[in-house]
């Protein structure tokens, strides 16, 4: 991938109504490699910047289902086949007694999965940002909202990029450095 | 997952947060407790007290680790005692703050945003003090990693047969996954406070802390999934958990103990406990810094209708138990109940029901209902009763069981009081450092609220 001058065009804006607003005019204009950034979470927002899978439930699935079956063989193998015990005459392979240990075992590992697999996903933790460069970007934790269109999309081009952004009426448009 | 934040309340009703916020004064007035606000003596003398108390509680666990549980009050046949009877109190508080954070977020409450974090610290807090107690009561706390399976030169492994074990499962995944929940969502709050610190270092610890969080709409995608998630694997988790300390009792043949009543009837002990030390907590925080606005007189009301419904399942259960007694026509069970009402420990099963049952009663009042001082004051009397009723469980039952000459009884030491006064002041001193270190609102939470925060199409 050859390196971009600049890492993407950043538009400010002051509400989440004009937030979504602006999302989807970029999305629809064409514009694929886009993000939007806000304080909280917005409804439908990753939809309208063409975010369509969502990987997380499928890895809870999987890290519960590997947790639950971890959970009973262990028990099996360690009470039936590695260190069997007679207690007052019950079988060895006493399923009912495994049961709640399976069952927290199945929660753990897709706790677990959920946590690491979102933040995995998300390619967090990741301390430096090229977004982090541009000074008001602070306020997106606060009160501001931002949408950005990358420079890796195949329709950026600096000066008419940088006219469609102010276009939606932001509250400011900056060049975001690489 | 907006529709869960749309407030609930009617307009009769008091507001979830007051009107007149935006997000950045919510923002503002939340961080700043933790980024600008000094101090004060207040504060500096309540850490000050509970970190004392903490430092008891090490003496007494260390003169503990030097001469053996002989120190205590427990033997045979009250071998349980304080230790057990301390760690159901405990691990019962920390479930108000899954239920607040996981069943409250899943039924769309949205008067949870303003009290979950704290509710979840408090349960983070209340489960490592729980935890303190079987550790300590094993006798040889330095081999208590043997409780885990894992593979030993010994060649021996735990019993998955024994509710003993369950146990062990079931409290560290609580803990576990209690303490993932909250870090995720201390998050988004974590960057809030990095973009916000003018100090380099407060800055590159929040920094860290927050792991580059930069609100992108995928991240909050994934973000709510996983959340809602977590939320949907509490829920059964938190039910188990007190589920599973229940059948350490249940699962035994001892009178008063071997009951099928005891798990819905100490889940809903658990959260009865955990919502008056939620009111107890969140009255003088609110108070004190001036939160009023965001800890309304709703969520006072909401806690309390929630104290009231779970005093009368244990109400039920109490009654329950004293039915069996009788109608089961098992006369070492007829005969708990006598032991109960008329034995040596009579006063406190008096005591535990005039604290459980009848003074919560006045929550029926609405004037009582709103009052924080009267909540502060009954949610106390709830804390004390639910302490007397593990008491009641584990040594009434202990002292007396089928054989007149094995009966006995059991008398705290000054060990047993300091411990567990010590583990107050240790979840007091964590509260303490709570507050000044990280958002005890959450504050992302807070601006979905808001008025400003709806997308008008």
């Amino acid at each position: 991938m050859k390196r971009e001058p600049v890492y993407g065009i950043m538009a400010e804006f002051d509400t989440p109504t004009a937030l979504v607003e602006a999302a989807r005019r970029t999305h629809q204009a064409g514009y694929q490699k886009i993000d939007a950034y806000s304080p909280f979470p917005i409804e439908g927002l990753a939809e309208d910047i063409g975010f369509d899978h969502d990987e997380v439930p499928l890895v809870v699935l999987i890290g519960g289902i590997i947790g639950g079956l971890s959970g009973y063989l262990m028990q099996w193998w360690i009470s039936v086949v590695d260190y069997p015990i007679n207690v007052g005459g019950k079988p060895t392979h006493s399923w009912p007694a495994f049961i709640v240990i399976t069952f927290e075992m199945t929660i753990l590992f897709a706790a677990i999965s959920a946590v690491f697999g979102m933040l995995a996903l998300n390619r967090l933790p990741m301390p430096y940002h090229p977004v982090f460069n541009v000074p008001r970007f602070a306020m997106a934790s606060k009160d501001r909202f931002f949408l950005i269109v990358f420079s890796s999309d195949p329709k950026f081009n600096p000066a008419a990029t940088r006219r469609f952004m102010e276009d939606l009426s932001p509250r400011s448009v900056s060049e975001v450095p690489s | 997952m907006d529709q869960q934040y749309k407030t609930t309340a009617g307009a009769e009703r008091a507001p979830v947060i007051e009107p007149g916020y935006t997000f950045g004064t919510v923002t503002e007035k939340i961080s700043a407790i933790v980024l600008t606000r000094p101090a004060s003596n207040g504060w500096f003398a309540g850490f000050g007290v509970a970190f004392l108390l903490t430092m008891m509680m090490l003496y007494a666990i260390g003169y503990l680790f030097l001469k053996g549980i002989g120190i205590w009050g427990s033997t045979i046949p009250i071998g349980w005692g304080f230790a057990i009877v301390n760690f159901v109190w405990w691990i019962g508080i920390g479930h108000a703050g899954t239920l607040i954070s996981a069943i409250l977020l899943l039924l769309r409450q949205s008067w949870r945003n303003s009290i979950n974090r704290f509710a979840e610290a408090m349960t983070l807090f209340a489960v490592a003090c729980a935890g303190i107690f079987p550790a300590i009561h094993v006798g040889r706390p330095w081999l208590a990693y043997w409780l885990f399976p894992y593979p030993n030169t010994m060649r021996i492994w735990p019993q998955f047969r024994s509710p003993l074990m369950w146990d062990v499962f079931a409290v560290s995944t609580y803990a576990s996954v209690s303490a993932m929940f909250w870090f995720i969502g201390l998050i988004p709050d974590l960057a809030t406070l990095r973009d916000r610190a003018t100090n380099p270092v407060t800055r590159l610890i929040y920094g860290a802390l927050s792991l580059g969080w930069r609100g992108s709409a995928r991240h909050w995608h994934r973000y709510e999934t996983a959340y809602l998630l977590l939320a949907g694997l509490a829920t059964p988790l938190v039910l188990s958990v007190h589920t599973v300390v229940s059948f350490d009792f249940a699962v035994g043949i001892v009178p008063g103990w071997h009951t099928t009543i005891f798990p819905p009837y100490f889940v809903a002990g658990a959260i009865y406990s955990g919502f008056a030390m939620v009111l107890m907590l969140a009255i003088p925080i609110r108070k004190i810094y001036g939160l009023e606005d965001f800890i309304t007189e709703l969520h006072l009301q909401n806690a309390a209708k929630v104290m009231l419904a779970t005093g009368l399942i244990v109400a039920y259960g109490y009654g329950i138990e004293a039915f069996m007694g009788w109608y089961s026509g098992d006369r070492y069970d007829a005969f708990t109940l006598w032991n109960r009402l008329q034995g040596p420990y009579a006063f406190l099963y008096y005591l535990l029901l005039i604290c459980n049952i009848f003074i919560p009663q006045v929550l029926w009042i609405r004037k009582l209902r709103t009052s924080p001082v009267a909540l502060f004051l009954v949610s106390f009397v709830i804390l004390v009763g639910m302490w007397l009723e593990r008491f009641v469980i584990v040594v009434i039952s202990l002292s007396r069981d089928f054989l007149t000459s094995s009966w006995g009884m059991y008398y705290p030491t000054r060990w047993d009081w300091m411990t567990y006064i010590g583990t107050i002041g240790m979840f007091l001193a964590a509260m303490f450092l709570f507050l000044r270190l990280l958002p005890s609102i959450s504050i992302f939470e807070m601006r979905t609220l808001l008025p400003e925060a709806e997308v008008k199409e």
